[in-house]
């Protein structure tokens, strides 16, 4: 099979669910004539026209509140935020609306709406475009948050959270975007399942998306070593699959949270505080994570790789648990 | 208590449409009256926000649409769901928070919502309600079906960016969408020239290119008329329309609201408007209405009030156990 990259994955996933569904359409800024900022959309203009490949003004509250209403009315809506920057503009929406009118209605209404963006650090973009909220998003009840780190993932998450009959939102870390891949799935795959990526006895590496190819990196460092790490791929930040978490603890009895949130509130956090909670007496060290500095995101390459996790510090971190 | 949608061209009164759009006005005065009494008694908790003063705008435009037209209403919508025929019972019993509510006690006074009657929803962040209408005028269109969503909001929203973003994108893609503006001249307790450059607020849908006119919100037949028309406008697919109902509201922005911010002459002089009152003068000086029979409509609508309050005394709770339920869709 031939390769394909992270971002045609994704475009693999919107176009067959485009075919199968009339239902299903895409909006946002630059989605359509420019090819999406990330050339994400790329070509599906031709394929589908401008009423299902839809472009946007720069009103991200409206046209992620366009969605839900679309949703409400019986369609299937793929929203584009660029990037989750700009998704801050729509929080509006996205939390007082989508991921409450299900249970504010008493049942009566779902909001079957996909919201793809872009996020994370890494490429010298600087304060207003690194960021990771992912964490904020899978605080909500109510929005499904899905981080797939491969090229399998993109496609196979993707198509999954078009088959939701509620709010999805999925992060797609843009250092991904050109990563190959060479085994995508023609069917979605089930929301809510962590993965282990690499099997190992001594230390539980566990993280998802934009971290996971540092933290294979790191896991190859530490083999060198002598060191046996597993590395756990969350996958979906909400639900959140403990089971394998766990099940990875008990064989390893240490554990690091490697994400790319600030430290402070970042989903390491949360992670962390499930595993005191579900596998204390599992654990022969105490659980660390590795995680942003708590700075705004600086721009000069030396800074900002000195901001983000890096595969030293995990290195560093799994060590000194053993 | 929906009344029957008459299409546009047919005459707006004969007797017993006019009975029908006053008898409306009454339940929901009475009803909010009521609703006043229960909260300050304790039987309803949260915020409560009254439509008394505003009634002919809710009556006016429901009265003029049809059944597959969609309505995103504001947290003052008591009025505006029971105008719609969501049963006053179900209403009331959502205020309560019981579970023969319309939204089974989880929403509350701001959150009424109804399915069967495509109604979205008791919106509670102001301008929130104006992007989803325009996605379901969005739905509309792209399935070809000739209907119109009708968004209630109050002149506050039009201070919030979703309301520019909104009426920008309606009129960029030519949605079937009705901006329903109720401008009772107070954002809580800001008065519209404290917060507006521009007070004219149907102007500033002209600058986007949406068609805009103003109705007096204190004239059930006028406001009937023109959401008929502009309803018409719009399932045509002429593009979004947007009209501004000049009313006012009697009581405070809510439950909580000391009143400090306006004085009482203003109000006095707005009650002599009273839409219920206006209109029930109107008919009986045409012969419409006689005196008896306005006593009975007001001593039906009370009866009707009085069956929504047995009927959220009679309700059960929501077991406990079902808290989690409708977060997301059970598997």
């Amino acid at each position: 099979m031939s390769k394909i990259t992270y971002r045609e994955a994704i475009r693999a996933a919107m176009r067959e669910a485009m075919r199968a569904d009339p239902r299903v359409f895409l909006m946002g800024e630059d989605v359509g004539r420019y090819g999406g900022a990330f050339a994400v959309s790329l070509g599906l203009l031709d394929e589908f026209g401008p009423e299902r490949i839809r472009d946007t003004p720069l009103s991200e509250s409206g046209f992620l509140g366009a969605g839900i209403g679309a949703a409400l009315g019986g369609m299937r809506p793929i929203v584009e935020i660029m990037t989750v920057n700009f998704s801050l503009l729509a929080l509006d929406q996205l939390v007082n609306h989508a991921a409450t009118l299900r249970h504010m209605s008493g049942g009566q209404f779902s909001v079957p709406m996909v919201v793809r963006m872009a996020s994370g650090g890494g490429r010298g973009m600087a304060a207003q475009h690194s960021h990771s909220f992912e964490g904020w998003y899978a605080h909500v009840p109510g929005i499904k948050v899905l981080t797939p780190a491969t090229v399998a993932d993109a496609k196979g998450l993707l198509l999954a959270a078009l088959e939701e009959p509620d709010p999805v939102v999925v992060l797609e870390h843009a250092t991904l975007y050109p990563v190959e891949g060479d085994d995508t799935p023609d069917a979605p795959m089930e929301i809510g399942l962590a993965a282990v990526r690499r099997p190992g006895a001594r230390v539980s590496l566990v993280t998802y998306g934009g971290s996971l190819p540092k933290t294979l990196k790191a896991a190859d460092e530490l083999a060198k070593e002598g060191v046996d790490a597993e590395v756990v791929d969350l996958r979906t930040l909400r639900p959140l699959d403990m089971d394998t978490v766990v099940g990875s603890i008990a064989k390893t009895h240490r554990a690091v949270v490697v994400d790319e949130m600030w430290k402070t509130g970042s989903f390491a956090g949360e992670v962390m505080a499930r595993i005191m909670e579900l596998a204390f007496d599992e654990l022969d060290a105490p659980v660390v994570r590795v995680c942003s500095r708590e700075v705004p995101m600086p721009y000069a390459k030396h800074l900002e790789e000195a901001a983000l996790p890096q595969v030293g510090q995990i290195v560093a971190a799994a060590k000194g648990l053993l | 208590m929906s009344i029957a949608h008459r299409p546009p061209h047919e005459p707006a009164l004969d007797r017993e449409h006019a009975h029908e759009l006053l008898a409306q006005m009454l339940v929901i005065r009475h009803f909010e009256e009521k609703a006043a009494e229960l909260y300050s008694g304790g039987k309803i908790r949260g915020f409560l926000h009254l439509y008394i003063g505003e009634e002919a705008v809710a009556v006016g435009a429901m009265a003029a649409l049809a059944p597959e037209d969609a309505i995103v209403a504001t947290y003052r919508e008591h009025g505006q769901a029971i105008a719609r025929g969501v049963p006053a019972a179900s209403v009331m019993a959502e205020m309560y928070g019981k579970a023969n509510g319309c939204s089974r006690g989880r929403g509350g006074s701001m959150h009424m919502f109804d399915a069967e009657r495509r109604f979205y929803g008791g919106q509670g962040i102001v301008a929130g309600g104006l992007p989803l209408a325009v996605g379901l005028a969005l739905a509309d269109r792209m399935q070809a079906r000739p209907r119109a969503t009708v968004c209630f909001f109050g002149e506050g929203a039009v201070a919030e960016g979703e309301f520019h973003e909104s009426m920008n994108l309606a009129a960029l893609w030519k949605l079937p969408v009705l901006f329903l503006c109720e401008n009772n001249l107070y954002a809580m307790g800001t008065a519209l020239a404290r917060s507006e450059s521009e007070t004219d607020i149907h102007l500033k849908a002209q600058n986007y290119r949406v068609q805009s006119e103003w109705v007096d919100g204190m004239d059930v037949l006028a406001v009937e008329a023109a959401v008929a028309r502009a309803a018409a406008s719009v399932r045509r697919g002429d593009g979004p329309y947007f009209l501004e109902a000049r009313t006012f509201r009697y009581r405070a922005h809510s439950m909580a609201d000391p009143e400090l911010y306006r004085g009482k002459d203003e109000v006095t002089e707005w009650k002599k408007r009273d839409p219920i009152a206006s209109f029930a003068a109107r008919l009986q000086s045409e012969g419409l209405l006689t005196e008896a029979e306005l006593e009975a409509l007001d001593t039906e609508a009370w009866r009707e009030v009085d069956w929504a309050v047995e009927e959220a005394e009679r309700g059960e709770w929501e077991p406990v156990e079902h808290l989690e339920r409708d977060v997301h869709t059970a598997p």
